[in-house]
This record gives C-alpha cells, structure tokens and sequence, in this order.
C-alpha cells in the first residue's frame, strides 16, 4: 500500500485503498442482509405457529390464492434477478449502455409484478379475503380463516414494501450511471443493489412455495 | 504544562452547519452524548416523579392513570433513548476508531444518519407522550396495549426507528472493528472495550429486526386488527411475549456489554497492571451474547408456556453466570497485587464491581422457577434490573465518560466534586434500590399505584435515596459543564493509559492522528511498556 499515490475521487479519506473501501462495503451489505433475514424471520415464525395451530384451515384456504399469477410473478422475479447480475457484469466491463437497458429491465419486471401483485390483491378485496377483522368472505373451512390472509397480506405486503424500496435505490443507480459515476474499477453501489435486489428475490422464493403451494 | 492543540476536531472547521453536517465520528459522538444525556435528564425527571408519588400510599402529585403513563415514560425513555444507544454511540463512537488507530467509521454517512434516525425516533416518541401518551409500561404487552387507549401506535413507531439507528451503529461498528485496524493490530492486540463493542454489535444487528417485526405486527394488530395476537380471533397473546423477548433480552446484553467492555479498560491503566485473562474476558462477551438468544422464556415463567420449556430456559439462564462470572473474577484478579490509583472512572468502577454482581446475584434468585413464581412482577425484580442497569451501565458509563472526557474535551473536571459526586450517586442508589429488594420480598407488587400501610417506611427510604441520587447527578453535571472551559488542560494522556486514543493529542485532530499510529505494545502491556500519567 502506498500512501503517496494520487488517490482517485471514488476513494473515502478513511480507506487506505480501492480494495479495502469494496471490501468494507460489502461487508456492510451482507449484515444488513443479515437484518432483513431476520425481519422476516419473525413472520415466517408468525407463519410457522398458525399453520401449526390450523393446518386445514391453511390447507383450504391456500386454493383461494391465484396460483398461475404467483407463478408468473415468481418468473418475473427470478428474471428481474439476471437483468440486475447482467446489469453488475455490464458494469464491470465499461459497458454503459448495456448497463442501462439491464437496469430498465430490471425495473420494468419489478413494475410487471407489482401489478401483477395488485390484481391479486384487488380480487382478495373484492371477495373479502381480507385480514383480521375485516374478513367477510364464507367460503372456507377450517379454524380462523382471516389469520392465513393476516399472514399473506403482512408477508407479500412487507416484500412488496421492499421491492418499492429496491426500485427507488436501482432508479438511483439508473441515474449515477447516466452521470458516469461507475467504472470498470468502481462499481461498488451496483453491485450492493444487486445482492439487496437477490435478497427480495430469495425472500419471495420462499414466500410463493410456504403461502401458494401449501399441502 | 498541558496545553490545548489550537486546532482540533472540536474548534475546526466552526459553526452549527459544520456540526449538523458533520461527518467526523467523534463530533457525531459528541452529539450523541448530548442526546441520550438529555434523555437520560428526562427519564430522570419522570424517576423522582415516581418515587415522590411513592413517598407515601395513595395519592401524592398525580393520578393513577398520569401515574401509569409516567412509568412508562420512564422506562421507555430510558431503555430505548438512553441505554440502549448509550455507551456505544456516544462513548463508542468517539473512542472506538481512536483505538483502533483508524480515521473514522468504516460508514460516516451512515454514522451521521443514524443519529438523525435517532432523533427523528425521539421526536416521534415526543410526539407520543403529548398526543395521549401510553401507560402500557415498555413491554407494550398485548392484549392490554392493542386496547388501551392513547398513542400505542406512534410508541411503537418511534421505538421502530430507534432500532434502524441501533442497527446502522452495529453495522458501522463490525464493518469498522473488520477492516480499519490499524496496521500491526491483530484481533488479540484489540483493546477489550472494543471486544465488548463488537460482541454487542451482534447483537443490535441480529435481535433488533425481530423487534421490529414485533413492533409491525402490534400496530397492524391495533390498526387493522390482523388477530394473530387476539385470542378472540383464534390469536395467540403469549406469542407477542416471546417475541418481544426475543429482543428485549438479548438487548439488555446491549446494554450490559459495552460497560463491561469499559470496566475491562478501566481496571488494567487504574491498576497499572496487565489485565487478567484477556482472551477469557474477549471469549466471555461472544459467549454472553450467544446465549443471550437462548433465555428469552425466562421473562415467561408465568406467561402458561410449558413446563419443560421454563425448565430449559431457567437451565440455560444460569449458564449466563459463567461467562459473566469469568470476567468479574478477572477483573478482581486484576485488581491483586496492582498499584491501585483512585481516580474518579476508578471509583465507579468499584461501584460497578459491587452492584452488578449483587444485580447478577439477585438474577439467580428470578431465573430459579421456584423463587421467580413468588418473586415476579414485584419491586424484588424492579430493584434486581435496577442493579444491572443503573448499577452496572450506568456506573460503567459514568466511569467511562470520567475516563475519556480529558480525551474528548481536552480538560479535566475537578477531581474533588467529582468523588463527591460519585459518593452520592453510589450512597442514592443503594438507599433508593436496596430497599426495594425487601419490598419485593416482603410482596409488594410492581406498577402499582399505592401500596398497604405495611410498605410505608422501606418506600419512604426508598423515595429519599432518590433525591440524594439527584443530588449527585446534579453536581456532576455542574462539574463537568464547569470543567469545559475552566477546567485545567489534561495532556494527552492523563490517565497512563496504553490503548491508541491516549498517543494523540487531546482533544485529537479531526484526522485523529498526526502521523499514522504504530503499535509497539498490546493494550494492558503494563509490565513492559514505560508510560506515565500527564496530569
């Protein structure tokens, strides 16, 4: 390491070099994964209890669930996944333009499952497939039907919260890329968006299996 | 003579924006210090308040209902805007990069966020207390707070984003300790604060997400009724218990760990002697912090959950004496033989030796099922959390700020009022908590609003004890205000202290050190190094 060489602009006072900004960065990333696993650990615990306490009732009422859309959406997800990995690689070889159309893409699949999203969520409502005390809806046997919408609408809410969030966070990207922020040496903010986008990603993975396709 | 460098971190660059805007982790810790003290004057505040209305049974200042919010209050504000953050973020903050030889914070934007998330979290809180308030106490307990009245809701919104700061400052901490050592500092050349730093830091980063899911869920409960915490609609309210002590356990580790990390610096320089058992005392904390995770149920006993599983928990209770015995005996063996100075940050050291281990003792009594089903939810327990919290952290943050406030600001305070300050604080707390553990022996139960005629002296002790305890604190706040101006230029180590922060100047630069440190010696090497006290 030496300290007399120019030091490019990308590199933070405290940081000896390149390497050791990244390094420190992506550690940062991988605890605050960390959190987010956690977060929604306490609603797969949520999960866990009631289906324990009523798995018929969870049994039935997860045929109300649309199984093609979670499908489609699942698909949607996964490919908005590889739009961002390409959108890293793209980056990392200077291609500023390939870079772009990855993180369009990217946030266009993320669009496509948030309507695809609302369309569910539009039909739950209508139906009266709702939370708590605001389930009408009689078509389904078992012990305390509106717990499993409770649990689907807390879950697939809070993961839709995060694909807003993700969303807000690749249109930055989108921008610092337009601005030639990023380089074939720097690409750090990229790459961090990316392994928080694969976390959202990961997270729905298990959220379609455990609420679409119980039994 | 001392002097005062002309330029340092706290005269330069000048001006308010140059604070607000700062990214530099020791003003960001000045800030911070300045916060949570203020906290700390409010939860105070509402601590003599109770003890007045306690001073004799029935009704003294206020009602029961303002009664039951102020207790809330007080224990809401003090856990969460003062204890938790606490040592880390304003003590931690100024000093952890300092020893570790670093610039900053491996993130000082993120540094800087998590103080303003801190204080928005506090307005929020603020908010609350005037919007209706809560009287809910600060387990926010279901089903009592999905139906009470006042502002659950903003209550638990604010407690929310206290842990985004909590969680920002543990990320900063770990990614910091990781990659900005200085070099030559292996992990076991780490001065033992920042052992208990990072042990802590796992902690906030793997037990606050579940508070915060709790804290979701009980507003969705109260908002929009989801029912899972709702008996009546098939719910389960002994579950919101074990997921609020999911966190709330493991947290009062946060609390506890970084005051022992600063008692381990504390014993070794007022000791002048290398420090008993280092890897034990750096094992100790990652072994209290994982079994931190394992005793939540021990909040439970009488909660309906099943026998065996209070049988475990109580079990795994018990293995936290070891970990925490291992360093209280060290730091004891510490002690033998050492050149024992009596500095003030000494003296409260002595009173963290004294009360946590009584606080730990009397732990034992409540993690026993039989003594815990007689003991629960009476003063025996409000006086056992008493000793930990204020005896342990808050005599730990008190020894800590005495140590490293020369550092911080440069000067010392008057070492006279400083030892009068400190023998009140000691002689306050125990009049005012030591009779508590007999009330709670003799039955009295825990936020109650009055009390049989029976408990009318050991309360009126207690109420007493209070006030000397203000008195103590009042003093100390004069002291240290005083000592920023007037007090007598410290040097840059004023305490013979072997860790980094005491080879830079005092206060350091903004970039901490002139030149990058190097390290010759390990942190306690007290039998090798030469090293004498500036003041």
């Amino acid at each position: 390491m030496n300290h007399s060489q120019s030091r490019p602009a990308y590199l933070a006072h405290h940081f000896s070099d390149p390497a050791q900004q990244r390094d420190a960065s992506k550690l940062g990333m991988w605890i605050f994964i960390m959190t987010e696993i956690l977060l929604f650990g306490g609603l797969f615990l949520a999960y866990t209890v009631f289906r324990t306490l009523n798995p018929d009732m969870f049994y039935n009422a997860h045929k109300h669930l649309d199984l093609t859309l979670g499908t489609v959406n699942t698909i949607v997800l996964i490919t908005s996944s590889v739009t961002m990995a390409l959108a890293i690689r793209s980056t990392q070889v200077g291609k500023k333009k390939q870079t772009l159309i990855f993180l369009f893409s990217t946030l266009a699949l993320a669009a496509v499952f948030l309507v695809i999203k609302y369309f569910e969520y539009s039909h739950k409502i209508h139906l009266g497939q709702l939370p708590g005390r605001f389930y009408t809806y009689t078509g389904i046997e078992g012990t305390n039907p509106h717990i499993f919408f409770s649990i689907y609408f807390t879950m697939t809410g809070l993961h839709a919260v995060h694909i807003i969030g993700g969303m807000v966070v690749i249109t930055l990207m989108v921008v610092r890329t337009f601005k030639n922020h990023f380089s074939a040496e720097y690409y750090t903010p990229i790459e961090l968006t990316g392994l928080y986008w694969h976390l959202v990603d990961l997270i729905w993975i298990y959220l379609f299996p455990l609420l679409y396709l119980v039994g | 003579m001392n002097t005062i460098p002309e330029i340092n971190y706290l005269n330069h660059p000048k001006g308010i924006k140059s604070w607000l805007l700062t990214l530099d982790h020791k003003r960001i810790g000045v800030l911070y210090l300045v916060s949570i003290l203020t906290a700390f004057l409010l939860g105070g505040i509402f601590a003599v308040m109770i003890r007045l209305e306690l001073l004799t049974p029935g009704r003294d200042i206020m009602g029961p209902q303002t009664y039951n919010q102020i207790f809330t209050l007080h224990g809401a504000i003090m856990i969460f805007l003062f204890i938790i953050p606490g040592i880390p973020v304003a003590l931690g903050n100024v000093v952890l990069p300092l020893m570790l030889g670093a610039k900053d914070v491996a993130f000082p934007r993120l540094n800087l966020a998590s103080w303003y998330i801190y204080i928005v979290g506090a307005l929020v809180a603020l908010y609350a207390i005037f919007s209706g308030s809560v009287d809910t106490g600060w387990t926010f307990y279901t089903p009592y707070s999905t139906e009470t009245g006042g502002a659950v809701v903003a209550m638990t919104l604010a407690v929310f984003i206290l842990g985004f700061s909590s969680i920002f400052t543990g990320v900063n901490f770990v990614v910091t300790i990781h990659k900005l050592r200085a070099p030559g500092m292996t992990w076991f050349k780490m001065p033992l604060f920042i052992w208990s730093i990072y042990a802590t830091a796992i902690i906030q980063i793997m037990a606050t997400p579940v508070l915060g899911i709790t804290l979701i869920l009980l507003a969705l409960e109260r908002i929009v009724g989801i029912g899972i915490f709702d008996p009546a609609m098939g719910g389960d309210p002994v579950l919101f218990q074990h997921f609020f002590w999911f966190y709330s356990h493991p947290a009062v580790y946060i609390m506890i760990l970084p005051a022992m990390g600063v008692i381990s610096e504390l014993i070794p320089v007022f000791s002048h002697k290398k420090i008993f058992g280092y890897r034990a005392i750096a094992y100790s904390s990652f072994g209290i912090a994982f079994i931190s995770f394992l005793v939540w149920g021990h909040h439970m006993f009488i909660s309906g959950q099943s026998q065996l599983a209070s049988m475990i928990f109580s079990f795994l209770t018990f293995l936290v004496a070891i970990p925490s015995g291992v360093k209280v005996f060290n730091w004891t063996a510490t002690l033998y033989k050492g050149s024992i100075w009596l500095q003030t940050p000494m003296l409260y050291a002595f009173s963290f030796l004294f009360l946590f281990t009584i606080g730990g003792l009397t732990g034992l009594f409540l993690g026993t099922l039989a003594t815990d089903v007689h003991l629960t939810d009476t003063y025996f327990v409000v006086a056992h959390f008493h000793y930990v919290m204020m005896g342990g952290t808050v005599m730990a943050f008190l020894g800590g700020l005495h140590y490293w406030w020369p550092k911080m600001f440069g000067r010392m305070y008057s070492i006279k009022w400083s030892r009068i300050g400190t023998a009140l604080i000691f002689l306050g707390f125990n009049v005012t908590f030591l009779t508590q553990f007999v009330l709670g022996t003799k039955g009295m139960p825990r936020r109650y609003y009055t009390y049989l005629d029976q408990y009318r002296p050991l309360n009126f002790y207690s109420s007493v004890g209070s006030w000397i305890l203000a008195l103590g604190f009042i003093i100390t706040a004069i002291y240290l205000i005083h000592s920023l101006r007037k007090g007598k230029p410290a040097g840059n180590n004023p305490w013979g202290g072997l860790t980094l922060e005491w080879t830079t100047t005092s206060p350091p630069p903004t970039e901490n050190f002139q030149t990058p440190p190097v390290l010759t010696h390990g942190p306690y090497d007290y039998d090798t190094a030469d090293v004498k006290p500036t003041i």
